[in-house]
Parts: C-alpha cells; structure tokens; sequence
C-alpha cells in the first residue's frame, strides 16, 4: 500500500498493554520501584527490602546498582520508572557525604513531582522482631504524631509522600478483623521521624468496641530529613485534579429526613384541563341544548354590548 | 481490706480495658484513608529517655482513637464476616497520570451522532443462495467463496467491452482501503491537531466539492495576468485558505495616501515618546540599597511611634510623585507617560 500506516498494535496483547498504560478516571495503588543508587551498605540493602515486603503487591525491587543520583539529575530516574511504569521511587544510596540516604519520591505523568531525602540514624529490620507478622497486602492504619507534620511544609510533603507510598487502594468497605497494621510516623521538633510498624491486636473491652493492643512487628527506623525537592503549587493543584464524573454535583430540591427516605420537590407545569382529549363516549355527549348555551356563554361580551338588538332579534326569530 | 484492695485491682483492669483516651486537641481523621494526624505536642523528656515505650503508649491511643470511630461506623455482613463500610478519601493525593480527556470523534461518529445512526451487529455467518451455504462475514473463506461465486463478471452497458473487469473490481478494493486508511489519518491528525500538508487533487471520487472549489480558484490564477481578467459564475465564491497556492495573493496593498495633518501628529507622538523616556529604576535593588544604609535611623524611628513608621511606608509606596525626603526617592517600575519599553 502507499500511504504509511500510523504505529498500531499488531497483536491483540499488544493491544492490551498499550491500553493499560492509558490514563483512568479512577486510579489503583500507586506501584512503587525500589533501588539501590551508585552503592549500598547494608542497612540500606535491608531497609530496601523491608520496605519492599511492606509494600508487597504494589512494588518492584530492583538488584543491581544504578548510576543515579537524584539531586543532581533525575532525567535517568524518570526513564527508570517510566521503563517500570511506577509513579513512586525509593531509592537506597550510601556515600560518605551521605551515609544510609534514602530518597522517597513520586512521579505525575512521568516526570518528577516532588521527592524528599532521608538519613537512616538507627534501623531494625522485619527479622530482627519475633512473633507473628501481617499478611501481604493489609492496608495499614496510618498514623502521625507531632505537630511538626501540619506546621513544616517539607513535612507537609513528606506526610504525603508517606500516605502516597503506604495507603493502598481505596476501599469502599473493609473487614474488621482485617485491621491488623499500623504504621506510626513520630515527627520530632528537632526534624526526626520515627517510623515504627505495629500489628494490632484487637482485645476484649466489655463493650462492641475493642481495646486496641498494639505489638511491634518492625520494622523501626529513625529518619533524619535531608534535602527536599518539592512540587511547584500550580503542578500539585494540576496533579490533584478530580476527573468531572467524580465531583460530587449537588442535586436541586432532593432531600434526606432523618429516617433515611428520599424527598423531592418537583415543578409541573400547568395543566390545561378545558381542552384536554377524554374518552369519547355517547353519555358524555353534549345535548343540542347544552351545546347552545355554551354557544350563547361564549358570547355574552357582545350580547351585554347590545343588548337590546339581541332581544329584539330573538324575538324575531322566535 | 480485703474489700478495698479487691475494688482497687477491679478498677485497674477496668483502667487496662477501657477504650477511652483523653487527648488536649482532637486528632484529625481520614476514615477513608484509615488516618489520624495527632498534632498535640510530644513529651519530649519521655521521648528521650524511653522511646519506644512512649511511641507503642502513643500510637496505641491513637489507633484506638482511629477504630473507635471506625467501628462506629455502619457494617455489614458479608459471609460470616462483619464489614464495615468506609466513607470516601478526605486526604488529596495526587496522581499518577493526567484526568483522561473524552476521545475526539471521527468525522463519521460526528456524522452518525448529528443524524442518529446507529452501529447494528453483523452475523458473521451469512446464507449465499447461489452456493447454497453458509458463508463468513471476512476471512480466507469469505475471500474464497467470493471467487467460487463470481468466476464470470457482467459487463455493464456503459463500460468499456475490453475493459478486464476483474482487475477493475480489484483496483476497486484497494483504492477503498486506500481511502480508508487517508481518512483514519485524517481523524487522527484532526485529533491531535496536527496541520497535514495538501494532498493536492485527488480522484473525483474521493474529493468533495470544497476540493473542486479549491483546484477552480487555484486554476483560474494560472494566466499572465494571475487571473484578474477570468470570469466568474453569478455567485461563485472565492476557495479560502489557498493562499499559498495563489500567486500575488500575499501582496500587500498599497496604503492610501496620509493627510499632512495626520503625518505630522504621528512624528510628534514618536519624538514625544523618544524624548519622555527616563532611566529605568530597578526598585528591589533600590529599596534594598536603601534599607541597607539607614538600618540604625529606621530602627530609631521605629522605636519611636508606629504610626510615624506607618507614614513612612506609604510615602515609600508613592514613590516618585512626592518624595518624603531626599533619602527616599526612588522610582516605580511601571512609571507613567507613553514612553516606549526599553531594551
């Protein structure tokens, strides 16, 4: 053929891949790539994979080291995780300027959004804590403690970056049972985060609610923050954006009572019942007297105008 | 006292169980999110001295706080399992890729939706009478009894009689795919907003009447006198967007002749605006420049009396129009008067 076809997916799987890497209306979990930079010390090798394992169906642990270095030049990273097609990076690296440096951020429309660097000052593995652990993929309690986390706009971010990279999917309902992680992130005036991992151990308490017991599963890690790159706020507004079907458009004179039921109030036009079509039936039908006093009731302006004519007329022809 | 120590232990188990927690401000939820943001202060000497106690102590009300209102919320059950059902995200996340936009139409959809025509489902299975069988709507087999059914071709009474009618019902073919495919690009280049380059006259079949527009008017200007001299239909109208295929179409005319009067006024107001032009000030720098060299005067004057200071800043704000002192001349950057910007 001449003309010269436009690049389509030539295999039906094709066809679906390249459909899944289109946008949605409503997204799942954000996938997470975790890697090593240049070098990596042992903390950090484990600190990774702890990460991974808390992180588990969502994320891609990568092996091998990876000439990157965030700060100074992100155009690899962005590569790196457009390859992977995962909004979210951890990246573990080891120098001497920066010991035990992890670098959390995130990714809009494959280029970066904001990301965030933090010293590990002391780390306990998964491993390093007995007793019993979370089945993979338990969306986790959050929770964050200080008033650093509302005060300190990198930590701001950082707070984000945190629900972006731990908070799972959305649900619309959750099992109680299944509440069973909680993730405590500590804020300290001095600019440490303690992050510490609990599973939660739901007790008796006489009543339907329980009493919360919380057994640390690990990991436990003490962050120092270091340098931040942070979204510009016309960029963060854009990538907030909500997708038209899901604004909620309130609905005109419908209402909710207090049992629950619907109330609408409606406008109906009004209603021409004089000549509106009923069913014709020979009973209905006017009599030739009704028909002519409607005929004389149809013009009484003119009968009242002359009336004296009118009588006369009647006379005449009675 | 049996009595007493028997009330004492009773009332702390009670302490151990009890699922109330007391906090000086109230924690921040996300129900949807399943987050709690504490922003009371921490106890910093506990902090520091048994840390992970603290924070196990501190999370633990926390949490208990966070599914207290959980389990207050209404549930369901679901197999033997209650489930409890979560009210949207409050927490705005950003994300991963832009909001979709709505796929452009094609120009048929566009014509379809305009005259309400819908797509009906073929059977893929059609009934030939004259082979006497079942026959696919596409595919090798279709392709095949397409040849076992039409072995002999009619020659209609307006063709040519050596015309070979099966090539003609092949070149047919191709030319549709061709057409298709041009006019799949088309939407495509119509639907990223990419201009395409003319394709020029195409076969009369495929072009509309807007293309013959195109070629008469582009036609009419190949004469020595670039057409001027060609008639016209009554009411012909001239193709537009093909100035780039008119020769002279580009050329400017002449404009008219101006009046002294107006030429004149027109000189003046450029030397007006020449001559209005003053030095440009860049105000940050003086500002900074003179905040610098009178920090020990303004903080005096500060110390004084604020409404005195206030007075200061305001003459600081009007600058130019009536410097409050010799000290504070400083220029606006958008002065005012015609003059044109400087480079």
């Amino acid at each position: 053929m001449s003309v010269q076809r436009v690049v389509k997916p030539t295999t039906r799987k094709g066809k679906r891949v390249l459909e899944g890497r289109e946008a949605e209306v409503i997204e799942g979990p954000k996938q997470a790539l975790i890697f090593h930079g240049r070098r990596g010390s042992d903390t950090i090798r484990s600190l990774l994979k702890d990460i991974y394992s808390l992180k588990k169906p969502d994320a891609k642990l990568l092996s091998r080291k990876n000439d990157i270095t965030v700060f100074e030049n992100y155009a690899p990273l962005e590569d790196l995780c457009r390859k992977h097609e995962t909004p979210l990076f951890v990246m573990g690296s080891h120098s001497k300027k920066r010991p035990d440096n992890l670098v959390i951020g995130r990714m809009y429309n494959y280029s970066l959004l904001d990301m965030v660097e933090l010293g590990i000052d002391a780390f306990e593995s998964l491993h390093d804590f007995v007793g019993s652990k979370i089945v993979i993929g338990t969306k986790p309690c959050l929770i964050f403690n200080g008033p650093v986390w509302e005060e300190n706009d990198n930590f701001r971010h950082l707070k984000s970056i945190f629900i972006d990279l731990f908070n799972r999917e959305h649900v619309d309902g959750i099992r109680l049972q299944g509440l069973e992680h909680t993730l405590s992130f500590t804020a300290t005036p001095d600019g440490k985060v303690l992050l510490r991992s609990y599973k939660v151990l739901l007790k008796k308490s006489g009543c339907r609610t329980p009493r919360i017991e919380l057994d640390e599963m690990g990991p436990r890690i003490d962050f120092s923050f270091r340098r931040s790159k942070l979204s510009s706020e016309d960029l963060m507004k854009e990538a907030c954006k909500k997708h038209k079907v899901l604004k909620v458009t309130k609905k005109k004179n419908v209402s909710r009572d207090g049992l629950g039921s619907l109330h609408g109030r409606i406008h109906v036009g009004k209603q021409n019942i004089q000549s509106i079509q009923t069913r014709k039936m020979k009973g209905l039908k006017k009599t030739t007297d009704e028909r002519k006093s409607e005929k004389l009731r149809k013009r009484p302006f003119i009968i009242e105008a002359n009336s004296e004519s009118v009588n006369n007329k009647r006379i005449r022809v009675e | 006292m049996d009595v007493v120590s028997n009330i004492v232990e009773k009332s702390l188990r009670d302490a151990e169980k009890s699922i109330t927690v007391h906090k000086h401000l109230d924690l921040q939820y996300d129900l949807g999110t399943l987050l709690a943001v504490d922003t009371n202060s921490l106890d910093l000497k506990s902090l520091r001295d048994n840390r992970n106690e603290y924070l196990l102590n501190l999370s633990r009300d926390n949490v208990q706080l966070l599914l207290n209102k959980i389990w207050e919320l209404p549930t369901q059950q679901i197999d033997e399992t209650l489930v409890v059902k979560l009210p949207p995200a409050k927490f705005v996340l950003p994300r991963a890729r832009p909001v979709p936009k709505p796929k452009p139409l094609t120009k048929w959809e566009q014509f379809a939706k305009l005259k309400g025509i819908k797509k009906t489902k073929k059977a893929k299975l059609s009934w030939d009478e004259q082979l006497n069988k079942w026959v696919p709507l596409y595919g090798y087999k279709r392709a095949a009894a397409e040849r076992e059914r039409d072995w002999v071709l009619e020659v209609p009474a307006t063709a040519d009689p050596m015309e070979d009618q099966f090539l003609r019902k092949k070149t047919g073919r191709v030319e549709k795919v061709a057409k298709n495919e041009l006019q799949r690009l088309r939407n495509i280049a119509k639907a990223r907003n990419i201009k395409i380059p003319r394709v020029g006259v195409t076969h009369p079949d495929v072009s509309s009447s807007k293309d013959l527009q195109t070629s008469i008017t582009v036609a009419r200007s190949a004469t020595a006198s670039l057409g001027k001299f060609q008639d016209k239909l009554p009411k012909e109208k001239e193709a537009r967007g093909v100035n780039e295929l008119v020769p002279g179409s580009n050329r400017k005319r002449k404009l008219p002749a101006v009046s002294n009067e107006q030429e004149r006024d027109h000189n003046l107001q450029i030397i007006d605006s020449v001559l209005s032009k003053r030095p440009k000030i860049n105000i940050e720098k003086a500002m900074a420049r003179q905040i610098h060299s009178k920090p020990v005067e303004q903080s005096e004057e500060n110390s004084r009396s604020k409404p005195n200071t206030h007075g200061k800043r305001k003459n600081l704000k009007q600058k130019g129009k009536k410097p409050a002192s010799n000290n504070n001349k400083v220029q606006k950057k958008g002065k005012k008067g015609g003059g044109r910007k400087r480079r």
